[in-house]
């Protein structure tokens, strides 16, 4: 019973922390913040009490019966093997992190406790999502999350475009979660469970033949495409960064949409044995990781960078997933966690200090906040795949998977997106921190709570690769995939193509943005074309607004003149002709029915009046006549 | 006289008392009204503890002679599904009640007309005579026509005309049914238990005639598309309490009647009929959704988000599943909550800027900070978040359907997205965005109106964490319903 609480504790601390902040934050005020604060801490201090018996091999499988469908329990519960565990170390560590970050960030902010609340709403959710135990389980958290980050993206909601944002974001989703709904019916009318202990290698063989599982672990997938902004529903993401920098960081860079990913691997061993299914996940993948980064190339926005950066980093963690790198996916994961959380942090700091987002107006920045600037550094070399930070140790996983899977295009394909990542990486620190000034306010450093947590995070976006790094033999993979059994040994070819994508990368940003400051701009104006539609993004927006939400509009319209007219036209219209029948019957009653009977009376009327007229009551009249008949009769008669 | 009766019989004893008081002690009469519901509601609590969880027959059974000539009697009781609708009318009617304080003018009238309003749902819901059902189905219209005709909106009368005599042809075809199943058995009965154990002897032909009597006068009711636009009409005439019982409990009872009468009765013609449900209670979710979405009427909106999500009832009725049964007893329930919840709070803010027109407001949860959280937390629920009621009973409905109706369950789910679309556009339109500065001087929600929504939210809340507790008090009584009419206890 004690351990069932401690494991149910991970989310519910945050939960509490999130009722209490909505009925007593106003009270509470600054105080808020330390609210939130305790309930992080604690559920990341129970987090590595579970976590640390599975280091050993345990795994904790809790369930209880919440509704019974066709004889079969769906349940709720909590699965605590080395995934979860994985997740749940880095969604209570960068959460903490992140919370404490907030306190510095939004210091001024009016709804500060609100901001609080919904941040313990989101930690709750989202840890509920990682130890479900169920397909269920996971949609409802699923949903639960999407709600935190509807309300988190829209936190200035006075701002239109922040709360079309969110509604962008919430709807988007929920178009994956539409497949992902169908998937789980799909999946449980195959197979009889949603248990995610279920979905193992040996259990999935028996599935491998059945055409329905087949199509479930698509439309299972998904979600996973809403979720974590893959092509084709990639669009929201970006938009979401109308939010406070801390929640694109915690949510739309760290954890939430990495729960996509998270879900992949849950099913990876499902899709193991549906390699077409796999197949279109590598697809998926490949195209987003390459778009994104195509996109992330021009963009000014020093946030719209960092936003499509994680999109092709979801990319290239889908794409691991899917050609079977399952350790390799997952770990990529973690570590992008931890630099992606640093460098949405940075930029927070940076937008805090200097109140600019457009990299055109920043520059020079290095000098000004030094913490910032070391910090976003590290973050950088680790994001673009240098040795030996985190960030290299788990993309050459993913490349050393592809070549060895002999998905070649796809290895082509990322390693030239590797490449790229480190040239969009380094002109954003190039035009962010280097060079001279470009606007007139004047930049600080940011509060110790903002630049603590960047410190803690440097240091494990150096450090978090290790654990799989051959210098300790590979622990981190064969501790998450005690069940798969993966070799892994480098692969010299791999490792040198990875690491001289990367120096090209920075290589090409030093030469456009430090040493001929002018050249980008030329080559921009000479391919336009290409410019522009990375600038654009491939008016991906503009397609779905001319067609998709263009049709939706236009057909509620009509089918709202269609009510009005026709549906109820008609009732409309029987209840008018029914009036106009009796109209029509009214005079036919007044002029025939009872016209008939009044004429009858007029008739005898008129009549009795023309010979009551030889009535008079006069007896010289009477004697007329007499005479008259007489003289009448006479006549005849001669 | 045991519980039902005088359940039955509360609401006259409240009528009676309150014609003895004088019109202008209006706080008098309002006192009388609501402890007359208030009764009502622990009465059936008190029923719920009593109730067998295992039994799935009737129970608190009454059963008197009233016409001895025509074969009429007082026969009265409950089963799983009759509680769900009892619990659902008692419970909005004690809250529409306190929300009827509202109300200014001619309010002994009104109180009047209202526990007439409550004893006719009360006995429509625990009829097993027929002839009995029919009389409480049609009390339920008058004193709904003159709710709606005297302290309605601008459109009152053609609203109410609307609403009566629309519902009034539906009720006569199933008038004409009712009299058909009475005719045609020997001995001839009203008893509804009778005539669906005597189910065998009719002939299929019969069946589907008999179904398409009975459709009509539920269809209307429900309203299943294309029998809907009484609907919208009504809702926005309607004062705030009216509209609330319309859509909590009014709409429910078209649905029982499929629960009730239809199906156990003429069960193979239901069976024959059930594909065209499925058909149309597809068509409803979708149009429903879609002509929400182009609401700028905010009341409109919640009226046809109802056609959408009473198209979900229809679905879990067609598919002969116990899980489609379920979940569409559940989503009577739930959605009575929810949509109970959504018209309140459409009152709360006409009552303060005397106007419904979304695109008017702006902004407002920066105003309106209680109001606004509980707005989102309703709309949640009614677009389906897990973890609230209405995500459970829809989930149930398209898991029961799946397997019988798998394209029509695909197309269904669109229905989910269109209620995240059309409910996030009025959060959107209502409550974020600059703050318009007409509406500087609004109040937040009062205690009173917070009092109204808290009970209705709980329930919301704890049905959507832990739905056994109301879906145990329907099991037995759905599955041996299925076994009756031979569905499938998927």
């Amino acid at each position: 019973m004690v351990d069932i609480l401690k494991i149910a504790l991970i989310p519910g601390l945050p939960l509490i922390s999130f009722v209490v902040l909505t009925f007593f934050g106003r009270k509470l005020k600054r105080k808020s913040a330390w609210v939130a604060i305790s309930a992080s801490i604690g559920s990341c201090a129970l987090s590595f009490c579970q976590i640390l018996p599975v280091t050993s091999g345990a795994t904790t499988h809790i369930t209880f019966p919440w509704l019974v469908i066709n004889q079969v329990p769906i349940e709720f519960g909590a699965l605590i093997d080395p995934l979860a565990a994985m997740m749940l170390f880095v969604v209570t560590f960068v959460g903490s992190l992140i919370v404490i970050y907030s306190t510095g960030y939004m210091h001024d902010d009016p709804r500060f406790p609100k901001f609080f609340a919904y941040l313990s709403l989101f930690l709750f959710s989202m840890l509920g999502l990682v130890i479900s135990p169920t397909l269920v389980q996971i949609y409802l958290f699923w949903e639960l999350v999407g709600l935190s980050s509807y309300f988190l993206i829209g936190f200035w909601f006075e701002k239109y475009s922040a709360a079309q944002a969110g509604r962008k974001a919430f709807i988007t989703n929920r178009i994956g979660d539409i497949g992902f709904f169908l998937g789980i019916m799909t999946f449980f009318y195959a197979t009889k469970t949603v248990r995610f202990v279920d979905i193992n290698p040996a259990l999935a063989h028996t599935y491998a033949g059945s055409f329905a599982v087949g199509v479930a672990s698509l439309l299972l997938f998904c979600g996973a495409i809403g979720k974590s902004a893959q092509f084709p529903l990639h669009v929201w993401l970006p938009d979401a960064m109308e939010g406070p920098t801390p929640v694109s960081a915690l949510i739309h860079a760290a954890t939430m949409v990495a729960a996509g990913i998270y879900l992949v691997a849950r099913l990876f061993p499902l899709f193991q044995v549906f390699p077409d299914a796999s197949q279109v996940v590598a697809i998926i993948g490949t195209i987003t990781a390459f778009g994104a980064a195509f996109f992330a190339l021009t963009q000014w926005d020093i946030k719209k960078v960092l936003a499509y950066s994680t999109i092709s980093q979801l990319g290239f963690m889908v794409t691991a997933l899917g050609v079977g790198g399952f350790s390799a996916g997952t770990f990529h994961l973690m570590t992008h966690a931890f630099f992606k959380a640093l460098l949405f942090l940075g930029a927070g700091s940076v937008i805090h200090g200097s109140s600019v987002q457009d990299m055109r107006e920043m520059g020079g920045l290095k000098k000004e906040m030094p913490v910032t600037f070391w910090t976003f550094v590290v973050a950088t070399f680790a994001i673009a795949g240098f040795p030996p930070l985190a960030g290299f140790w788990s993309k050459d996983e993913i490349l050393l998977a592809a070549f060895e899977h002999h998905h070649l295009v796809i290895f082509w394909t990322l390693a030239l997106t590797t490449m790229m990542t480190s040239f969009y990486m380094f002109r954003l620190l190039f035009l962010t921190f280097f060079g001279a000034k470009r606007n007139k306010h004047h930049a600080h450093e940011s509060p110790v709570s903002m630049t603590a947590p960047l410190i803690v995070l440097a240091f494990g976006s150096a450090v978090i690769g290790l654990p799989g790094s051959p210098l300790m033999h590979h622990w981190f993979q064969g501790f998450l995939s005690s069940g798969h059994h993966e070799e892994i040994h480098m692969n010299g070819f791999v490792v040198s193509i990875s690491v001289a994508s990367a120096a090209i990368g920075l290589a090409l940003a030093t030469w456009f943005y430090l040493i001929q400051p002018g050249l980008s701009k030329k080559l921009a104006e000479k391919n336009w074309l290409l410019y522009s539609a990375s600038q654009h993004k491939l008016w991906f927006d503009e397609f779905y607004d001319a067609t998709a939400i263009r049709a939706f509009k236009t057909s509620s319209k009509k089918l709202l003149d269609f009510d009005a007219a026709v549906v109820d036209g008609a009732v409309n219209q029987t209840g008018i002709q029914t009036v106009n029948m009796s109209r029509i019957k009214n005079w036919i009653d007044r002029y025939i029915v009872d016209g008939f009977v009044n004429f009858t009376g007029w008739f005898v009327s008129t009549v009795s009046g023309i010979g009551r007229l030889i009535q008079t009551g006069f007896i010289h009249n009477y004697l007329l006549f007499v005479l008259l008949g007489l003289l009448i009769i006479l006549y005849a008669a001669l | 006289m045991s519980f039902l009766s005088w359940l039955i019989l509360l609401p006259i004893i409240g009528i009676v008392g309150i014609l003895f008081v004088h019109r202008d002690r209006t706080q008098l009469v309002r006192v009388i009204a609501t402890i007359v519901t208030g009764i009502e509601l622990v009465l059936t609590i008190v029923l719920m503890t009593r109730f067998s969880l295992v039994e799935s027959g009737m129970q608190f059974v009454e059963h008197v002679f009233w016409i001895p000539q025509l074969g009429v009697y007082y026969h009265v009781g409950i089963d799983g599904i009759s509680l769900i609708m009892l619990l659902t009318t008692t419970l909005l009617s004690f809250l529409a009640c306190i929300a009827s304080f509202g109300i200014k003018e001619r309010v002994k009238e009104y109180f009047v007309l209202y526990l007439l309003l409550v004893m006719g749902m009360i006995g429509t819901f625990v009829s097993l005579d027929l002839f009995l059902f029919y009389i409480f189905w049609e009390v339920v219209l008058v004193p709904m026509y003159f709710l709606i005709g005297i302290w309605g909106g601008e459109r009152k009368e053609y609203a109410a005309i609307k609403f009566f005599l629309y519902t009034l042809f539906g009720s006569l075809f199933m008038l004409v049914g009712i009299l058909a199943l009475y005719l045609t058995n020997t001995p001839h009965t009203f008893d509804m238990l009778a005539l669906a154990q005597a189910n065998a002897n009719y002939s299929l032909h019969f069946q589907q005639i008999i179904f398409l009597a009975l459709f009509l006068g539920f269809a209307i009711k429900v309203p299943i598309w294309p029998f809907h636009t009484w609907l919208p009409d009504a809702h926005v005439e309607a004062p705030t309490p009216i509209s609330v019982i319309l859509a909590g409990v009014l709409l429910k009872m078209g649905t029982y009647g499929f629960f009730r009468i239809a199906y156990p009765i003429v069960p193979q013609g239901a069976h024959w009929f059930a594909p065209a449900l499925a058909v149309l209670a597809v068509i409803g979710i979708v149009y429903g959704g879609f002509v929400a979405f182009a609401q700028t009427d905010f009341k409109k909106m919640v009226a046809y988000s109802s056609v959408s999500h009473m198209g979900f009832v229809l679905l879990g009725l067609s598919v002969f599943t116990s899980t489609g049964f379920h979940g569409a007893l559940l989503q009577m329930f739930t959605h009575g909550l929810i949509t109970g919840c959504l018209f309140l709070l459409v009152g709360v803010l006409y009552d303060r800027a005397h106007t419904r027109d979304m695109d008017a407001f702006g902004g407002l949860w920066a105003k309106l900070p209680v109001y606004g959280s509980i707005l989102i937390f309703c709309s949640m629920a009614s677009l389906g978040l897990p973890s609230l009621a209405g995500f459970v009973s829809e989930f149930m409905v398209l898991l029961g359907s799946f397997p019988v109706y798998r394209w029509i369950t695909v197309i269904s789910c669109i229905g989910i997205l269109l209620a995240a679309a059309y409910l996030l556009y009025m959060i959107q339109r209502v409550l974020l965005g600059k703050q318009n500065p007409k509406w500087a001087q609004l109040k937040d929600i009062s205690a009173r109106e917070i009092f109204t929504l808290a009970p209705l939210m709980i329930l919301i809340l704890l049905v959507g964490i832990y739905p056994k507790i109301v879906l145990q008090l329907m099991t037995p009584t759905l599955e041996a319903l299925i076994r009756s009419v031979g569905g499938t206890l998927l």
